[in-house]
């Protein structure tokens, strides 16, 4: 049981900053999930916290402990890989063992910690299989336990349930969360994935670009996402964008398609005239029969309870709509509201939230 | 859809699929058979020079002095491979037993087969895992040997071995042989197709270079080392000119040279059963191996441990 301090993490490959310095303290027994697109840094602030990359700067801290210039043995850590990395020559068991045996554990603790381990994860059947005789669920159970076994002060997951099918998916996360609350163990996730990101992590850190660009719980993410990158990458359908600009001393924006919206949680700073992006999530449309904005419908996406509808407003802006109910066909219309309880405000140009000064 | 077609009636299109059904097996039938002749042909060329020599190590010395090419088996196998293995023959051109040629035949191959692998093993490892300032020139300068093969350079590699007084020795005899590009190469390559993650997963384990080397690496490579000891095995088993050179101590004569030793130039004449005795004494322990390995050796061909 331990906490996690990173402090002015930079990282670059020759001329490549892939890294910008990110700062992050993690209390004992959180589980807390790195989420962004390929290419953010997302991957090398974990291979650098397991140490299998070396900081250009900055401190890694585990249990208080510094481990920047430790090996990855050393910082009593365990790693569950995207393709697993079971030893293929080695039993389940022997794969499991492996750590311990380096380690120089005794026969008897090493055999009871694996049974232990494999009763927990239900995989005492396989124990003399294989790893090319497992299927992909079960082969993902062993690097988990492998994981378990050493009884670390720290989980690192790389992107673990990627190589799996939806179903098994789901049903993985779900177990990879209990196991994780039930032995309390700090954790650090990395996914692209952004419900895998909002159903398993106390926090998210979204990154982009080698920058943090918010760390916070999944629902502070979802409901008050920190810049346009962060807002459109969390949530699916994405979150529409419209442009606008500030009006009324700062209490309404006037969108370029037409209506002028007023806020509800009070004014935005700035001159009149301020250039913003506005942004509405497709669940938050409503159907608006009179005073709606015109969204003449390209594509109909039925998802059985609700339907996705992607179409563009008069102006040329696209829109997408997530509604319930019966809907046109695609080539009709339909007019949609902005409930203006449901906008969030951003800078055009920093694309930075901009939060009521109320 | 065709008008014909649709128009025909469900019974006479039935006919017509069972007569599709009997040409296509005509044809199958058609191209075993084409097939196995060839395989048949392919066989003869390559198995009866084969036969021709073990026909004529069961026959008496006359029967082939007389310029017949028997076909069929004679009746003095046993004691023209008593006299190939205990004495080399009576002839003129008598070389030494077939029996302790064997034996420094097979300790020749298996030195340099043992020897290569274990370098290359070593190299391949440097080379692909570890990251030092040179380590690509050091690649280079071995891969580059390649293509100076051992004729190139046997001038310079006799002074040397003379020089370290290793003249009529199995060291002399292996120790040139054993430094290899070749085997080195195709570990590596090998080496660059395993995963990253294992490195990394065994570094999390705790496990040292040495030790993910030997509880790893090696057990993934089996197949491959197993499919290139084969290879070099026979290759040390059939090294002519080197062993020529080095060695004419004849105690350490390997079955390759002593065999062609054995054949005499000019208007003598050659014991040609005992000759071929001790051909088919030579051929005996690259085929042994060959059939002992063959299980690793294909799959160490085809596949590799995944």
């Amino acid at each position: 049981m331990a906490t996690l301090e990173l402090s002015g993490i930079r990282k670059s490959f020759g001329a490549t900053k892939v890294l910008h310095g990110i700062d992050l303290t993690v209390p004992d027994g959180e589980m807390i999930v790195i989420v962004g697109a390929s290419g953010c840094g997302k991957s090398t602030l974990l291979r650098i916290v397991a140490g299998l990359e070396a900081p250009t700067e900055g401190t890694v801290r585990i249990g208080g402990r510094e481990v920047t210039a430790l090996e990855p043995a050393d910082r009593d850590i365990a790693m569950v890989f995207q393709n697993y990395a079971l030893y293929p020559h080695m039993t389940v068991a022997q794969n499991m063992a492996y750590g311990l045996k380096i380690r120089g554990l005794p026969k008897a603790e090493i055999a009871r910690r694996v049974g232990e381990t494999a009763e927990l994860l239900g995989i005492s059947a396989l124990l003399d299989r294989r790893p090319r005789q497992l299927s992909g669920g079960q082969r993902q159970r062993v690097a988990m336990g492998r994981a378990i076994v050493r009884e670390p002060k720290l989980f690192l997951f790389d992107e673990p349930l990627s190589n799996l099918d939806a179903k098994l998916r789901v049903q993985m996360r779900a177990e990879i969360r209990r196991l994780q609350r039930r032995l309390g163990v700090t954790s650090l996730f990395v996914t692209h994935d952004q419900t895998e990101a909002m159903t398993l992590g106390d926090r998210l850190v979204v990154m982009h670009a080698g920058h943090a660009v918010q760390v916070a719980t999944p629902m502070e993410v979802w409901a008050r996402p920190a810049d346009t990158y962060v807002a459109g990458f969390i949530g699916s359908p994405a979150m529409n964008f419209l442009e606008g600009t500030l009006t009324e001393g700062g209490r309404a924006v006037a969108l370029r398609a037409g209506p002028v919206l007023h806020f509800t949680d009070g004014p935005r700073p700035g001159p009149e005239g301020r250039r913003l992006t506005i942004g509405i999530r497709p669940e938050h449309l409503v159907r608006d029969a009179e005073t709606g904005l015109e969204l003449s419908l390209d594509l109909v996406e039925p998802l059985g309870s609700e339907t996705v509808l992607h179409g563009r407003l008069p102006g040329g802006e696209p829109l997408t709509a997530k509604l319930s109910g019966a809907v046109p066909a695609a080539g009709g219309s339909l007019r949609v509201a902005i409930p203006p309880a449901e906008l969030h405000v951003f800078d055009a140009e920093s694309g930075r939230r901009l939060d009521g000064l109320a | 859809m065709s008008a014909a077609l649709e128009g025909a009636t469900p019974a006479a299109r039935l006919q017509d699929d069972a007569r599709l059904a009997a040409a296509s097996r005509r044809r199958q039938r058609r191209e075993k058979w084409l097939t196995h002749l060839w395989l048949l042909l392919g066989v003869l060329v390559f198995a009866f020079p084969i036969w021709i020599t073990l026909v004529g190590s069961t026959h008496d010395t006359a029967t082939i002095g007389r310029g017949d090419v028997p076909l069929l088996p004679g009746s003095h196998g046993l004691e023209n491979y008593t006299a190939a293995i205990e004495t080399g023959g009576s002839g003129r051109y008598r070389s030494s037993p077939a029996a302790l040629m064997l034996w420094n035949s097979a300790l020749m191959a298996m030195c340099i087969a043992v020897g290569k692998i274990a370098i290359s093993l070593l190299s391949a490892y440097a080379v692909v895992f570890f990251s030092f300032p040179g380590r690509m020139l050091a690649f280079w300068t071995i891969f580059i040997t390649l293509m100076l093969p051992v004729e190139v350079r046997i001038i310079p590699t006799y002074q040397v071995i003379v020089a370290l007084d290793l003249f009529n020795s199995m060291a002399g005899l292996t120790i040139p042989l054993i430094a290899s590009a070749t085997a080195t190469l195709l570990f590596r390559q090998f080496f660059l197709t395993v995963p990253d993650e294992y490195v990394e997963a065994a570094k999390i384990d705790g496990a040292g270079p040495l030790r993910f080397f030997r509880d790893i690496l090696l057990p993934l490579s089996v197949t491959n080392i197993a499919a290139l000891f084969v290879i070099l095995f026979i290759y040390g088993w059939n090294q002519y000119l080197w062993p020529l050179l080095i060695v004419n101590d004849r105690s350490l004569e390997t079955i390759v040279v002593g065999l062609a030793k054995m054949i005499g130039s000019g208007d003598t004449q050659n014991e040609w059963n005992v000759i071929m005795a001790t051909a088919v004494l030579a051929l005996l322990p690259p085929v042994l191996v060959v059939l002992a390995m063959q299980r690793w050796f294909v799959k160490g061909l085809t596949e590799t441990e995944k």
